[in-house]
């Protein structure tokens, strides 16, 4: 039956390629971004899970204390801000990771639980808002932004630019960013404004989706944490506090001394006040060789004591 | 599926069954009845246990979702604002993000289904259809998430190139969705023709009616309730996927203005919307409840896609059995 053969042919190729496909896609050509565990050491495990901004430097700061201390296994995890505040709400990490503080709901509901959450800044981010490379506009103050954002102004050309549509582009409502961008940005900062996002703003799943998603459409803005953005593949806008005030480019130097208004602390919380193998692993961030890792990876590391 | 029961329930052999407890023929080794007893009760059990595995998914999506009804006053609920970190709960725009995407797949993938399966049951070679078919099979064994990987890196710029603000659109999410479910729709219509009894076609063309005649008029009617169930799976598999068109329709939570435009504006759908913030909501929370209420919106769209399916081939059915087709 030469039908029969053909089809045999056609199939066992088919399965090879996708053999080859697999085994070439497990590769491991780079450490996976969204969740990798540790190698299990027969001593204590952490959990710690959260920021999307967060994971990459969580990543790091675990790879480095492997070295500090083999007995200790550390498991992170992303997902965004109040993903890792549930988990610790509902008990399931040592240490969330959040690009914002917790809000009061938040610690009514850990409170609930029988958990008081123990706040600790572990890193310094400074907000960049970026828009495409062939983007002539390269100021806005927070002002403009925040009406960019709410959709009150939806043309480029009414803040300097070309004449085209604005592309908004954001994080999941999860994501700390979102909520960082919300309150300082959009609300300039005001608990009574009621402002929020337009509607047609992109909802992005990763900060990697919003840096794709700008470096292609001429017309979009978003904002990603510091650490996420480069100056090559984007273009990087300066921002003022007000239109009397300097316009303020985002650098590790701009966030360290503060002149760039949209710095902000990034936060690990834990169960109580940290004890043990936990503390020791805080302390090892906070100190000289934990913010070495943060500088290095692009974030503003925390004033010296 | 339930329309398969439906289908089944025509033809179905109960009258067999008094002849089954008759004395047994001699020869027969003794345990035989009980055997017979025991597989007939095994049976029995996983029928039964599909049906109480569907009441358990039912009650615990009411038992979960009927709070945000009592919690979020209906006006509200059905407003144009999604925004839940600041307590707006308004399902429109989800749902029309969910009927914007499917429908746009359904207008791409039911015509081009339909005429491949026709292609490859009545018109094609038997050398290309050994050659198609496979290849569609693999086609269905696609994983969504890579189909959506694709739609995100390939097919949102050349969308974007079409005019379209951004890649990220409503329409980017229809094609994916399209692609997804020809394959389901091209080989259960598939099937479906090649059930239709040679003889039909045989009487078609005796009494002079030409290829494309005897197709229209004699083989797609003959194979009509077959083809339903084809586009209503179809239809089935673009409503309840997520992963892929999360990441090509944009998640704007957005109402678009109603015209051909609607279709390139980004949107977000609600099994999107359980996935993107399932993760986030602390149990028993209101938004909680409100995601487990979008559940049981899709449940209730889902059910309706059904029921109507069995409607349109009970009818087809009981138009059989009088004779008339």
């Amino acid at each position: 039956m030469p039908g029969y053969t053909i089809r045999l042919i056609l199939s066992a190729g088919c399965l090879i390629g996708m053999t080859w496909l697999g085994l070439t896609a497990c590769t491991p050509a780079q450490p996976a971004a969204e969740t990798t565990a540790i190698p299990l050491g027969d001593q204590r495990a952490i959990q710690n899970k959260g920021s999307d901004t967060l994971v990459n430097l969580a990543l790091a700061w675990a790879e480095a204390y492997q070295q500090v201390n083999p007995n200790v296994s550390i498991a992170v995890t992303g997902g965004g801000s109040g993903t890792g505040i549930a988990a610790l709400i509902n008990g399931t990490v040592d240490i969330a990771n959040s690009s914002r503080r917790m809000s009061e709901e938040e610690i009514a509901a850990a409170r609930a639980n029988g958990i008081e959450p123990y706040e600790i800044p572990v890193a310094i981010d400074a907000l960049a808002v970026i828009v495409n490379r062939q983007n002539p506009v390269s100021e806005l103050t927070i002002d403009q932004l925040s009406d960019i954002f709410t959709g009150r102004i939806t043309n480029w050309s009414e803040v300097g630019g070309n004449d085209a549509p604005i592309v908004l582009v954001s994080r999941e409502t999860n994501s700390g960013t979102h909520t960082y961008f919300l309150e300082q940005v959009i609300r300039k900062g005001d608990k009574n404004n009621p402002d929020i996002f337009a509607p047609q703003t992109l909802l992005m799943p990763s900060s990697v989706g919003i840096t794709s998603e700008v470096r292609r459409n001429p017309n979009a803005i978003g904002y990603d944490g510091l650490g996420y953005v480069s100056a090559e593949e984007e273009k990087l806008i300066a921002v003022a506090r007000d239109s009397r005030s300097p316009y303020i480019y985002p650098s590790v130097a701009t966030g360290a001394d503060g002149s760039y208004p949209l710095s902000r602390y990034l936060y690990m919380y834990t169960a109580g006040e940290p004890t043990g193998v936990i503390a020791d692993y805080i302390n090892w961030i906070r100190g000289p060789d934990g913010q070495a890792i943060v500088a290095r990876l692009g974030f503003v590391p925390l004033p010296s004591p | 599926m339930a329309t398969h029961a439906d289908t089944r329930a025509h033809t179905d052999t109960k009258p067999h069954k008094g002849a089954a407890e008759q004395t047994p023929p001699a020869g027969r080794p003794f345990w035989a009845k009980w055997f017979e007893f025991l597989i007939e009760r095994l049976i029995g059990a996983a029928g039964v246990s599909a049906i109480l595995f569907v009441a358990l998914i039912f009650f615990f999506l009411l038992r979960e979702g009927i709070p945000t009804f009592l919690q979020v006053p209906l006006p509200q609920l059905f407003g144009s604002r999604w925004y839940p970190i600041e307590g707006m709960f308004g399902l429109w725009p989800l749902i029309v993000g969910s009927i914007l995407v499917t429908a746009g797949a359904v207008i791409m993938a039911v015509p081009l289904g339909l005429i491949t399966a026709i292609y490859l049951g009545e018109i094609a070679p038997q050398w290309q259809r050994e050659i198609l078919k496979p290849l569609i099979e693999v086609l269905a064994g696609i994983p969504s998430i890579v189909l959506g990987f694709l739609g995100w890196v390939a097919l949102a710029p050349l969308v974007q190139r079409l005019g379209a603000p951004t890649g990220l659109t409503a329409f980017t999410g229809s094609l994916i969705l399209a692609y997804m479910s020809l394959p389901t729709i091209i080989s259960i219509s598939e099937d479906a023709l090649y059930a239709v009894p040679k003889e039909y076609r045989d009487g078609a063309l005796a009494i002079g009616a030409t290829q494309w005649q005897t197709i229209w008029r004699v083989v797609l009617p003959a194979a009509r309730s077959g083809l339903v169930i084809a586009v209503m799976l179809g239809i089935g598999r673009a409503v309840g996927e997520t992963m892929a068109v999360m990441m090509v329709t944009g998640n704007a939570a957005n109402v678009p203005a109603f015209g051909l435009g609607m279709f390139f504006e980004p949107v977000r759908t609600m099994t999107a919307t359980i996935a993107a913030e399932m993760g986030e909501v602390a149990r028993g929370s209101l938004h909680y409840n409100v995601l487990f209420a979008i559940g049981i919106v899709l449940f209730i769209i889902t059910f309706a896609i059904n029921s109507l399916a069995g409607r349109l081939v009970g009818g087809q059915a009981s138009r059989r059995k009088r004779g008339q087709l």
